[in-house]
């Protein structure tokens, strides 16, 4: 950071070689998109059972809160530790819909009142709750997925970063609402299903879900769901949005003092995760078929963040390699071996915090080719220039007539 | 009802709101000077209440089979007991994983989470998955009568005593010694604490293996009021955190007077309600409290 004065020159070959890192950082991300898309879309449907595609579904899912999270957390710095609020929204919402759906008066002829959820029935209770009426609207329902856990962390988000509370304070309070929403629906069983959470899913809009045929549409749905979600975050990180994200992370304070309004950025960006993670939500409720609290709670919303920190917490794409990767592990471990599943997690954490800092995205092998070759390219213009050949012999007002001003921060 | 049935039910829930509060006070206590003195997530925190509970459990059980004459007075050597090895874990955590992560409290929350998951597994594995509760010894057992309806028991009383007596112990220590003035020193200005000499590394550590030194003492206290699994303290976590945050994180009196009100707010509303919503309802208040007024109850008037 310190203040050098560079000839033109120099200053020149810096920004050729900078403007050259940039574009291979961009074919860099295409390349990756192009291999995630490829993966996702013809090699995984053509090579797994429809019961493994199945799991990785299921996994995909888990993909879109850990993107919310590298766009919040990796990216803008703010940790949420209650993603899986939003995501159980999400599920939430949609889950109703179809739980109405699958209730119909023929169904549910046994009940003491037919028409209304079963877990309602044995309850006690006898009509269907105001808040639930809603839901037997399908648009209605595709709305509330994303303004329900929108307008929550909208209010949340105001409420904190309006007020300048952040980091350490923010994630404790976020696991906090995680905490009170289990315990919330655990405790309201006729209301929300319990701890059994919302089951017997069957059709979406008439659409049985449960075919083979549209479990392979539904992933297909889901997979490029989460590639376009992939592309629109990157737009958003490409834009100068994104450039004041990572500034808001480093350096808030010179952000605000730039004239930039910190808070409400903050805001946009948490809401934007939260949307993100409720449409994962969703798709898991209609691709595993059911919604619990479980899926809620601090552990899930934990696990989420050690997902995007595997993958890499700067790294979208990493992101979803991170999600499968956990998923995978804890789905083949606590299968296996449940006693090794928690100290494998355990050690995760610790590692991907404390030694991969960037996750699997560090590891990226072609990045550091890239560097390499940008390394040889700086030093071959630099051979070339006369400036720094003989820097000495010139004075340094007479090689720039512009004011010299602070070198190219690294 | 009448009118001394309802007195008596109003003492007993308001005694059953201090028992609560004496668990999250001693849990707050070590917590808030690990994260409000040093600004370190501790997310282990609870594990750290968790081995002196075991601790205690293990010293009744060798009571028990080895030492007769040890029954009567295990407990008060446990307390010793549990400080000494959790104290100790936590230094050995200090020194291999937080004093990396000083500069990153969002990094230290997620490491200490990894360790707090291998703990509960290391518990599981030892102890096995169901709960154990640590022998009694009889002058912990029974429960004092002031009158023919109200029914106090003595192990309540006797945890309120040492919480009393650990808080004021804290208290001294932060405001008397010379380790509290260089504690407090180093919280407000940790450049300026280095300049006038203080190791600030050296008290961090300290502070460090003192707080989870008091979640043990916290964990043996525990014992006699409920039985330990391996998840124990992990419940605590989310409340304790509130608790220390609600508080103000750099207030000794504030972290007493939100243990304090959660506790009794949660054993009030817990009387009227089922005890989920109590709970729903009290950190609902507690997390809209915060957003209104971010700082907590009590703060410390420090210019930065």
């Amino acid at each position: 950071m310190s203040m050098t004065i560079e000839p033109q020159t120099t200053k020149a070959a810096r920004l050729l070689a900078f403007s050259r890192l940039r574009k291979l950082e961009l074919s860099r991300d295409q390349l990756g998109f192009a291999i995630t898309a490829l993966l996702l879309l013809v090699v995984f449907p053509l090579s797994l059972s429809g019961f493994r595609l199945g799991m990785v579904s299921k996994y995909l899912t888990y993909a879109f809160p850990a993107i919310a999270l590298v766009v919040c957390w990796g990216k803008g710095g703010i940790l949420s530790l209650g993603q899986g609020v939003f995501f159980g929204l999400g599920g939430y919402c949609m889950a109703m819909f179809l739980k109405l759906e699958a209730s119909d008066p023929q169904s549910t002829s046994i009940q003491s009142t037919p028409g209304i959820p079963d877990f309602m029935d044995w309850n006690q209770l006898t009509e269907l709750p105001l808040f639930w009426v809603p839901f037997n609207s399908l648009p209605f329902t595709l709305f509330a997925v994303v303004a329900v856990p929108g307008l929550l962390a909208l209010g949340i988000s105001l409420a904190m970063f309006k007020r300048r509370v952040g980091g350490v304070y923010f994630a404790i309070i976020t696991q906090a609402i995680a905490s009170v929403l289990t315990i919330l629906i655990i405790g309201q069983q006729g209301y929300t299903g319990g701890v059994n959470g919302i089951t017997d899913l069957k059709t979406l809009g008439g659409w049985d879900i449960r075919t083979d045929s549209a479990k392979l549409i539904l992933y297909y749905a889901n997979a490029s769901l989460l590639l376009g979600t992939v592309l629109f975050a990157t737009w958003i990180l490409r834009s100068k949005l994104g450039r004041l994200l990572a500034a808001m992370r480093e350096k808030e304070e010179r952000v605000r003092f730039t004239g930039y309004d910190v808070a409400s950025l903050k805001v946009f960006v948490f809401v934007f995760a939260a949307v993100v993670s409720a449409i994962g939500g969703a798709m898991f409720t209609l691709v595993v078929g059911f919604m619990s609290p479980s899926f809620v709670g601090i552990v899930p919303s934990i696990e989420m963040v050690i997902a995007a920190a595997v993958g890499g917490r700067h790294s979208l794409l990493g992101a979803i390699y991170g999600s499968l990767l956990v998923n995978y592990g804890k789905t083949f471990f606590s299968e296996s071996f449940p006693e090794l599943w928690l100290f494998l997690l355990g050690g995760l954490f610790i590692l991907v915090v404390m030694a991969f800092p960037n996750g699997l995205a560090g590891l990226d092998i072609k990045r550091y080719l890239d560097k390499t070759r940008l390394e040889k390219l700086g030093a071959k213009l630099k051979a070339l220039d006369p400036a720094t050949v003989a820097p000495a012999t010139m004075a340094p007002g007479a090689a720039s007539p512009v004011p010299p001003r602070g070198g190219v921060q690294q | 009802m009448s009118i001394s049935e309802l007195f008596s039910i109003a003492i007993m829930q308001g005694f059953n709101g201090l028992s609560t509060f004496c668990v999250l006070l001693l849990m707050a206590l070590g917590l808030a000077i690990i994260f409000g003195q040093m600004g370190v997530i501790n997310m282990a925190h609870g594990e750290f209440l968790t081995v002196g509970a075991y601790t205690t459990y293990v010293l009744s059980e060798v009571s028990q089979r080895w030492a007769p004459w040890l029954v009567g007075s295990y407990f008060l050597l446990s307390l010793v007991v549990s400080f000494v090895i959790a104290a100790a874990l936590g230094l050995l955590v200090e020194h291999t994983m937080i004093r990396h992560l000083y500069r990153r409290p969002l990094d230290s929350l997620l490491a200490t989470w990894g360790l707090s998951l291998i703990l509960q597994q290391v518990f599981r594995s030892t102890f096995g998955a169901r709960e154990v509760s640590a022998h009694l010894p009889e002058w912990l057992m029974g429960s004092l009568k002031p009158t023919e309806t109200i029914d106090i028991p003595i192990n309540g009383l006797v945890v309120m005593g040492l919480t009393g007596l650990l808080t004021s112990a804290v208290f001294l220590g932060l405001f008397k010694t010379r380790w509290g003035i260089r504690v407090r020193a180093t919280t407000q200005n940790r450049a300026m604490s280095g300049a006038a000499g203080i190791n600030t590394r050296r008290i961090d550590r300290l502070s460090f293996g003192l707080g989870c030194g008091l979640a043990g003492i916290a964990g043996a206290a525990f014992t006699t009021i409920g039985s330990t699994g391996p998840t124990s303290g992990s419940l605590y976590i989310v409340d304790t955190f509130l608790t220390v945050v609600f508080g103000g994180t750099e207030s000794l009196i504030g972290t007493i007077a939100s243990a304090f009100s959660i506790a009794q707010a949660q054993a009030t509303t817990e009387f009227f309600l089922t005890g989920s919503m109590a709970k729903v309802l009290t950190l609902m208040a507690v997390i809209l409290i915060l957003m209104v007024r971010p700082e907590g109850l009590f703060t410390l008037k420090v210019r930065r």
